[in-house]
């Protein structure tokens, strides 16, 4: 039996063959057949995780919710100190130097990335801004976000703080921070589904320990990783359970 | 900072909902809200907190070992009317989520504002706990709950 896996698309694109390079590892170690498949849209990729298409997801904290309390997936493991995180930029030139700088009406330039535009449209709450007094608009990348802050398209854009961070020196110095989340416990897991799950023990004991042998820790350095932590159900409920206050 | 701040002191009884008491020297003083930050804290059934993290920490002025174990209603100023937190126990004993502003009140007597989330927390169909996630609110939510807080008090 081959099963599925599939990443959140809101990885890197640079560490994309770091994903490649980790399913072909992990189909060794578990000596079962692996597919890969990656997605551009989060929309797209949830419609097939609730297809029932998938066993093994490298999810996004928004998505663990669902999948952990409607599919009946466990998280087992998460990449140390990585947080999710969301930054606000805005144009460097421009004069907002505060959140409660931006007033009604003001533009706003996020993804599909659910986490991070929660997250963003929470930071705009004190300065009294929401979804009815604010303009938004999706656009299919980060790299489209700073495009459309550096010609003025929008006043404020929304990141994941990894993929801000990542962005060329010459795109950064076009922008400035005007917020950063610190929230810390909110993070991406590897979670697997019920069809898999006889094989939870041998994926947490290859995964706690691929550090330690020469060819785990380079496919680890392709996905900038640099060992997982394990992740029990308690830990995850957690997660959840702060998720869903974030939710209106 | 609040703009009505006064900075002047004075000693006020907080009774608490299971019949104890204490006094505290309350300042007039605002704390601000840290920005990005979300103050996260989790309580058994009975509101005994479990588990602190950083923010809470830092901006209710207690240590983690004097803050686990105690009352989550340590926090209680006393310009906030009982009613309000009969509003969120109704709410979450019906097993659904709570949001509001909260005045909280820090262990140095000063206050600082958070809108405020409970969830109840469900664990194969048993109630083990609650969540509560603070985050920024406005100013002008700051203005129109003092607003009332004061009135609902002053009808107590």
């Amino acid at each position: 039996m081959t099963f599925n896996l599939t990443v959140s698309p809101d990885f890197a694109p640079d560490h994309i063959s770091g994903w490649y390079f980790f399913n072909t590892w992990l189909q060794r170690q578990l000596e079962t057949g692996i597919h890969l498949e990656l997605y551009d849209s989060f929309e797209a990729q949830r419609n097939d995780i609730r297809a029932d298409k998938f066993d093994l997801i490298y999810a996004n904290p928004y998505d663990a919710s669902m999948l952990v309390r409607e599919l009946g997936f466990q998280a087992i493991a998460r990449p140390a100190s990585k947080s999710d995180e969301t930054v606000i930029a805005v144009n460097a030139e421009s004069g907002f130097q505060t959140v409660e700088d931006l007033k009604a009406g003001a533009r706003i330039a996020t993804t599909d990335d659910p986490d991070v535009h929660t997250m963003g449209m929470i930071m705009l709450e004190s300065a009294d801004l929401d979804k009815s007094n604010t303009e938004i608009k999706e656009h299919s990348s980060y790299i489209v976000v700073a495009k459309n802050l550096l010609n003025g398209g929008a006043d404020a854009g929304f990141f994941l703080k990894e993929a801000y961070d990542e962005m060329s020196d010459l795109i950064r110095s076009k922008m400035r921070v005007l917020v950063s989340s610190q929230i810390s416990v909110v993070h991406h897991s590897l979670l697997v589904g019920p069809r898999m799950a006889e094989y939870i023990p041998a994926i947490q004991q290859a995964m706690l320990t691929m550090q330690d042998n020469e060819k785990g820790k380079s496919v680890l350095e392709s996905m900038d990783v640099s060992h997982w932590e394990p992740m029990d159900s308690e830990q995850t409920e957690f997660m959840i359970d702060l998720i869903d206050t974030l939710i209106d | 900072m609040s703009e009505q701040d006064t900075g002047e002191v004075r000693n006020v009884e907080i009774k608490y909902f299971d019949g104890t008491a204490r006094t505290a020297a309350i300042t007039d003083r605002e704390v601000p809200y840290p920005d990005g930050k979300l103050i996260v804290s989790r309580t058994d059934p009975q509101g005994i907190i479990t588990h602190a993290n950083q923010a809470f920490i830092d901006m209710s002025g207690y240590s983690e070992e004097e803050l686990i174990g105690i009352n989550h209603y340590i926090l209680r100023h006393p310009d906030m009317p009982a009613i309000a937190f009969k509003g969120l126990w109704d709410t979450i004993d019906q097993g659904t989520k709570w949001n509001g502003y909260v005045k909280n009140l820090r262990k140095d007597g000063a206050y600082y504002w958070v809108k405020a989330t409970v969830i109840p927390n469900i664990r194969n169909g048993k109630l083990v706990g609650y969540t509560s996630v603070r985050r920024k609110p406005s100013r002008s939510k700051i203005e129109e709950s003092e607003a009332l807080y004061k009135t609902l008090l002053a009808e107590e």
